[in-house]
């Protein structure tokens, strides 16, 4: 037996090894790094005036109250947009469209446009809608972001409905219930947890989303629940607070920061639970 | 975009006020920028995906998984704060001084690194890219070595090969397509990248060999400057500009997919 050939296979695959226990630890060691950073800078702003008042002008005292108000605003709509077009597209092609050549091509592109630059969602939004209305508006951010919760939606819709087991089906239709029924009544009912999960993810992606709204809902420093005007929003806020040279103002972005991460965080783990806890095995 | 035709694209300076623009330094800032954060979230999200499938207990398995893809989903502009308030000046000190001190006197290497440590710059915007396209990476290469049918690697074992030898010679020749996909849809992330970007690139229209230099991405360019363009011609070309964004995405992600799509054929 060639011993030293032995032990330099030992050594590489101890090498090696604790090689991927490091990049384990850095990979984490990322995320509590920036947790701990966000708890330390933005938790010292937090506080009940960041709820009630408005952005301040630079130098005084002020909250983040309307951009909330306006991300919560503009996130619901584009939830309300979305999730209706993305549910039935996703319908077709899980239950009606199976084995269609355009359910493949609409798979395809679809998964493209679900990791495509969100920045030219933005451009494409500020084409269609600010371009010919001649101003920014709430109402335009909110189908940029609609245009990014679609895919979303059309992927977890048609994962889960194609989970759901085809006896299902088969029994009700041999009860003689027509095809509609079949899919509102059996189908989503037994793919529900998991098509609320993805709504989740979609939430969860759109409330971070900076890029397509900075030149669809602009920003708006007063209260403004008006949608076809601009519109702030808590990314878009973080992004000019921060790079401002104001002390006052950056301390607000680190408290947007904050909230937004908390909820984001709270969102996809929501949805990670619901999803396993429904999940076979 | 008509305007210049076909030397928009190597014409390097960006100047609205006498309305010349050229795409060279935005392109060359967003290859700059994903190749540095290809080149390091590769090999780490290849080892962590290697730990999670080969030597983690089970009972770690899924919180650190989990943890993984939370960096996944927190939005990019947390990362670009961070990396603008904590990163660059934590680089600033450390990290780039020792670049220039070790590489200064080695003729190729420096070039690249060039220049006083400003904090923000390519290298920066890189690193922070990097640490974005981690979790993509990981999350799709457990997958797939996930994938690996467990008598290749019991054979393997049983022949006596240690457990790097099996990850090296059973589990990626076999995974490839799959990991070079996973790759890919990193890649796409990275190219398209806005607001981490934007915050630390440092936004200079010009190609300069140094890492440590500020630069621009395509995709910061257009977050910059958009809401400010005056002028047809600076619109449009800031709006060419999403154009070669969009295609070069679209071209990454779509060989991304088609990959992706042959390895789980084969596995059926």
């Amino acid at each position: 037996m060639n011993r030293s050939l032995y032990a330099a296979r030992r050594r590489r695959n101890g090498i090696m090894l604790s090689l991927s226990l490091a990049a384990t630890l850095l990979g984490l060691g990322w995320l509590i790094v920036i947790l701990v950073v966000l708890l330390w800078e933005g938790f010292s702003g937090l506080s009940l005036a960041v709820f009630t008042e408005m952005t301040p002008p630079p130098g005084s005292d002020g909250g983040l109250l309307n951009p909330i108000v306006g991300s919560l605003i503009l996130t619901v709509l584009a939830v309300f947009i979305g999730t209706p077009i993305g549910m039935l597209a996703g319908t077709y092609m899980a239950e009606y469209g199976r084995y269609d050549r355009l359910t493949s091509v609409v798979r395809f592109i679809n998964d493209i446009l679900l990791s495509a630059p969100s920045i030219v969602v933005g451009l494409f939004i500020y084409e269609i809608m600010v371009a010919p209305m001649g101003h920014f508006s709430g109402l335009a951010g909110a189908v940029a972001l609609a245009v990014i919760v679609i895919p979303v939606v059309v992927r977890t819709t048609e994962d889960m409905l194609l989970l759901v087991p085809d006896p299902l089906r088969e029994a009700a239709v041999s009860i003689g219930t027509p095809r509609a029924f079949v899919i509102a009544k059996v189908c989503y009912r037994a793919a529900k947890a998991g098509m609320i999960t993805g709504v989740l993810l979609a939430i969860a992606r759109i409330s971070g989303e900076t890029a397509p709204l900075l030149f669809t809902a602009l920003n708006n420093q007063f209260w403004s629940t008006n949608l076809n005007a601009p519109m702030s929003s808590l990314p878009v806020v973080i992004f000019q607070f921060a790079l401002s040279p104001y002390k006052d103002w950056q301390k607000l972005a680190w408290t947007g920061a904050l909230i937004i991460t908390f909820t984001v965080l709270a969102l996809s783990i929501t949805a990670r639970a619901l999803s396993t806890s429904r999940k076979p095995s | 975009m008509r305007a210049f035709g076909f030397n928009f694209l190597v014409e390097e300076r960006w100047n609205p006020v006498t309305e010349k623009f050229g795409a060279l330094a935005p392109i060359y800032g967003t290859l700059v920028t994903s190749f540095i954060a290809m080149l390091i979230a590769v090999p780490i999200g290849l080892l962590i995906a290697v730990f999670l499938t080969e030597l983690c207990p089970m009972w770690l398995r899924r919180p650190i998984g989990i943890a993984i893809e939370l960096l996944a989903g927190i939005p990019s502009i947390i990362y670009g704060i961070w990396g603008l308030f904590v990163f660059a000046p934590f680089l600033q000190e450390t990290l780039q001084p020792f670049l220039i001190a070790t590489f200064g006197n080695i003729p190729v290497l420096s070039t690249l690194f060039a220049g006083p440590p400003y904090g923000i710059g390519m290298l920066t915007a890189g690193l922070i890219l990097a640490i974005m396209v981690l979790p993509f990476v990981t999350s799709i290469s457990r997958d797939v070595f996930d994938a690996v049918p467990p008598v290749l690697k019991e054979a393997a074992y049983g022949i006596g090969c240690t457990t790097w030898e099996v990850v090296r010679y059973v589990v990626l020749p076999y995974t490839r397509v799959g990991v070079i996909g996973g790759v890919m849809l990193g890649l796409g992330r990275a190219l398209g990248e806005t607001m981490a970007v934007t915050f630390v690139i440092g936004n200079a229209h010009k190609v300069s060999a140094s890492l440590l230099a500020p630069g621009t991405t395509i995709s910061a360019t257009i977050a910059n400057e958009f809401t400010e363009a005056v002028g047809d011609l600076y619109t449009s070309s800031l709006i060419a500009l999403g154009l070669i964004l969009f295609v070069i995405t679209f071209i990454v992600l779509a060989i991304a997919r088609y990959m992706l799509l042959r390895i789980e054929r084969r596995i059926g």
